[in-house]
C-alpha cells in the first residue's frame, strides 16, 4: 500500500485556526453524545406512552398507537431527517416556518427531534413486549385493588417491565448514538462528519476514520459495561437473568 | 399548506425515480442480503467453531461492525476497496472502482454483521442432541451444517432474516452521501433540480412507508405459516 501514513496530523492546527485535528474530532463527540442524550429522553418519553396505550383495553388507543410505531418504523431515518429539516419548515404557516428556519443550532434541534421520534417507535415496541411479558394476574390484581389503570401502570405494571426490557434498551441506546451520524445529511458537525472534514482538508482519509472508529467502539464498551452493571443491580430476583442471591453471613 | 402542492413534478419524474433510482436502491438490497447472508452464516459458524482464533477473529468482526455507524463504514469502505484492489490485484496504484462497487462491497460486508447474530442464535436454537445423532452417523462437519443444522436454522431465522432486510433496504437511503442515485438520491436530484423539496421528499417517504410496511405484513403471515408446531 502505497499510502503516506501521518499520524501527527492529529495535533496540527485545523482549517478553523483554532483548535487541532484531534480537538474538533472531540468536539464532534461531544455533539453526538449531545444529540443522542437529548434524543433518548425523548425517545424514551414518547415511547413508553405509545408502548403503554398499546396495552390498554382501549381498541382505538391501541390502533392509534400501532399507527404511530408503523408510521415512524416504514420510513428511513435519512428520510424522516428530511421531512423535519426541509419539508416541515414549508407546510408550517410561513411566520413559523422562517421561525425555524432561522434558528441557531437548527440542524442539532432536527436530529433530536428526528431521532427521538425514530427511537420511539422502537421503544414503544420494547415497553410494550416488557408490559406483555407480565403474567395477566399482575394488572388484574392491581385493578382488584381499587387502583385506577394509570396507578396500575405506574405503581405495578411500568416498575416490572422497565427492569425486564433494560437490555434491548440499552441496544436501543447504542443504536441512537450510531445513528446520529445521520445528522451529517444535515448539517450537524458531528463525529463522523468531523471525520470526513479532517479527510478533506488533511488528505489523511485512515488516520481520520481510524480515530472516528475508536472513538466510537470506546463510547460504546462504556455504555455497554455502564449498563451491564445497572443490570445487574435492576434485575428482578427469581428470573433466570438474575443471579442468584449470595449467601451472606 | 397544499394549495400550491405540485403533483405534476412527481408525475413527470415517475421514470427517473423508479427507473434508474429504485432500481439501484432493489439490487444494491438483494445484492447485500444474499452477500450478507452467506458471508454472515460462515461467520456465525466460525464464531461457534471450537477453534479459538476463527472464533475470536469472527466475533471481532462482528463487535466491530455492529458499534460504528453504517454511515461511518460507507466513507471508510469508499475511500479502503481501491487499495484493497490494489491489494489484491497487484496494479502499481489504487484501483478506481466508483461509488457503485464501493456501496455494494460494504452493504455486504456490513450487513453481513447483522446477519451472523440472526444466524447464530438460529444455529443456537437447534437441539445438540441433532448434532450428536448426525455425528453418530458418521456425517462430516460440514455434512452436519448443510443437511441437519442450517436447513432448520435459516426456516426458524426466516422471519427475522426478512425484517432485517427490511432494515438493509431502509438503510440503503444512505448511499445518498457518496451521491449515487438511488430512490432518495434519485427524489434528492429532482427536488433540488425543480425546487420542490416539499412534493419529492413527502413522495419518497410515501414509497419506502408503502414498501416496508406492506413487506413487513407479509413477514408477519409467513411467520405464522412457516412456524414449526413443537
Amino acid at each position: 500500500m502505497n499510502y503516506n501514513w501521518n499520524w501527527g496530523i492529529f495535533f496540527q492546527t485545523s482549517p478553523d485556526g483554532v483548535h487541532t485535528y484531534l480537538e474538533t474530532l472531540l468536539l464532534g463527540t461531544g455533539w453526538t453524545l449531545a444529540t443522542a442524550l437529548s434524543a433518548w429522553v425523548l425517545a424514551l418519553a414518547f415511547g413508553s406512552f405509545v408502548g403503554v396505550i398499546r396495552t390498554t383495553p382501549y381498541p382505538w388507543l391501541v390502533r392509534l398507537g400501532n399507527a404511530y410505531v408503523e408510521l415512524f418504523r416504514n420510513i428511513p431515518l435519512l428520510v424522516q431527517m428530511f421531512l423535519w429539516y426541509f419539508v416541515l419548515p414549508e407546510v408550517l404557516p410561513t411566520a413559523a416556518g422562517d421561525w425555524l428556519k432561522q434558528l441557531p443550532d437548527a440542524s442539532f434541534y432536527t436530529a433530536v427531534v428526528a431521532l427521538g421520534f425514530y427511537t420511539s417507535a422502537r421503544v414503544a415496541e420494547q415497553v410494550r413486549a416488557g408490559i406483555l411479558s407480565l403474567a395477566r394476574g399482575q394488572r388484574m390484581a392491581a385493578l382488584a385493588l381499587g387502583l385506577t389503570l394509570p396507578q396500575t401502570y405506574i405503581y405495578v405494571l411500568l416498575p416490572m417491565a422497565y427492569r425486564i426490557i433494560l437490555p434491548p434498551l440499552t441496544s436501543e441506546f447504542l443504536n441512537i448514538i450510531k445513528n446520529s451520524a445521520v445528522a451529517l445529511t444535515i448539517g450537524l458537525m458531528e463525529l463522523t462528519a468531523r471525520a470526513r472534514a479532517m479527510q478533506e482538508f488533511s488528505f489523511q482519509v485512515f488516520e481520520a476514520f481510524t480515530a472516528a472508529t475508536i472513538i466510537y467502539i470506546v463510547i460504546n464498551i462504556i455504555v455497554t459495561f455502564g449498563m451491564r452493571e445497572v443490570e445487574r443491580r435492576l434485575a428482578v430476583p427469581g428470573l433466570i437473568g438474575a443471579k442468584p442471591a449470595v449467601a451472606t453471613h | 399548506m397544499f394549495a400550491n402542492f405540485d403533483f405534476d413534478v412527481i408525475i413527470r419524474s415517475l421514470p427517473y425515480l423508479f427507473y434508474d433510482g429504485m432500481t439501484f436502491t432493489l439490487s444494491l438490497t438483494a445484492f447485500a442480503t444474499m452477500g450478507g447472508v452467506i458471508f454472515g452464516t460462515l461467520l456465525a459458524m466460525m464464531r461457534l467453531s471450537g477453534f479459538a482464533p476463527l472464533s475470536i477473529l469472527a466475533a471481532g468482526y462482528v463487535n466491530l461492525m455492529r458499534s460504528v455507524p453504517l454511515l461511518l463504514v460507507i466513507f471508510w469502505f469508499y475511500f479502503l476497496v481501491p487499495y484493497i484492489g490494489q491489494w489484491i490485484t497487484g496494479a502499481p496504484r489504487p484501483v478506481q472502482v466508483g461509488a457503485f462497487v464501493s456501496s455494494f462491497v460494504t452493504f455486504t460486508l456490513f450487513e453481513a454483521a447483522y446477519f451472523a447474530e440472526i444466524m447464530r442464535a438460529g444455529i443456537q436454537s437447534i437441539p445438540r442432541g441433532q448434532v450428536a445423532a448426525a455425528q453418530a452417523l458418521g456425517m462430516t462437519y460440514f455434512q452436519t451444517m448443510g443437511y441437519v443444522v442450517l436447513p432448520q436454522a435459516f426456516r426458524n431465522m426466516l422471519p427475522v432474516l426478512l425484517t432485517q432486510t427490511i432494515i438493509l433496504f431502509q438503510d440503503t437511503s444512505l448511499v445518498y452521501v457518496l451521491s449515487i442515485t438511488d430512490f432518495l438520491g434519485a427524489a434528492s436530484k429532482v427536488a433540488q433540480r425543480d425546487g420542490r423539496l416539499v412534493e419529492m421528499y413527502l413522495f419518497a417517504a410515501l414509497v419506502y412507508f408503502v414498501i416496508s410496511y406492506c413487506a413487513s405484513l407479509l413477514v408477519r403471515r409467513l411467520q405464522s405459516r412457516i412456524a414449526i408446531i413443537r
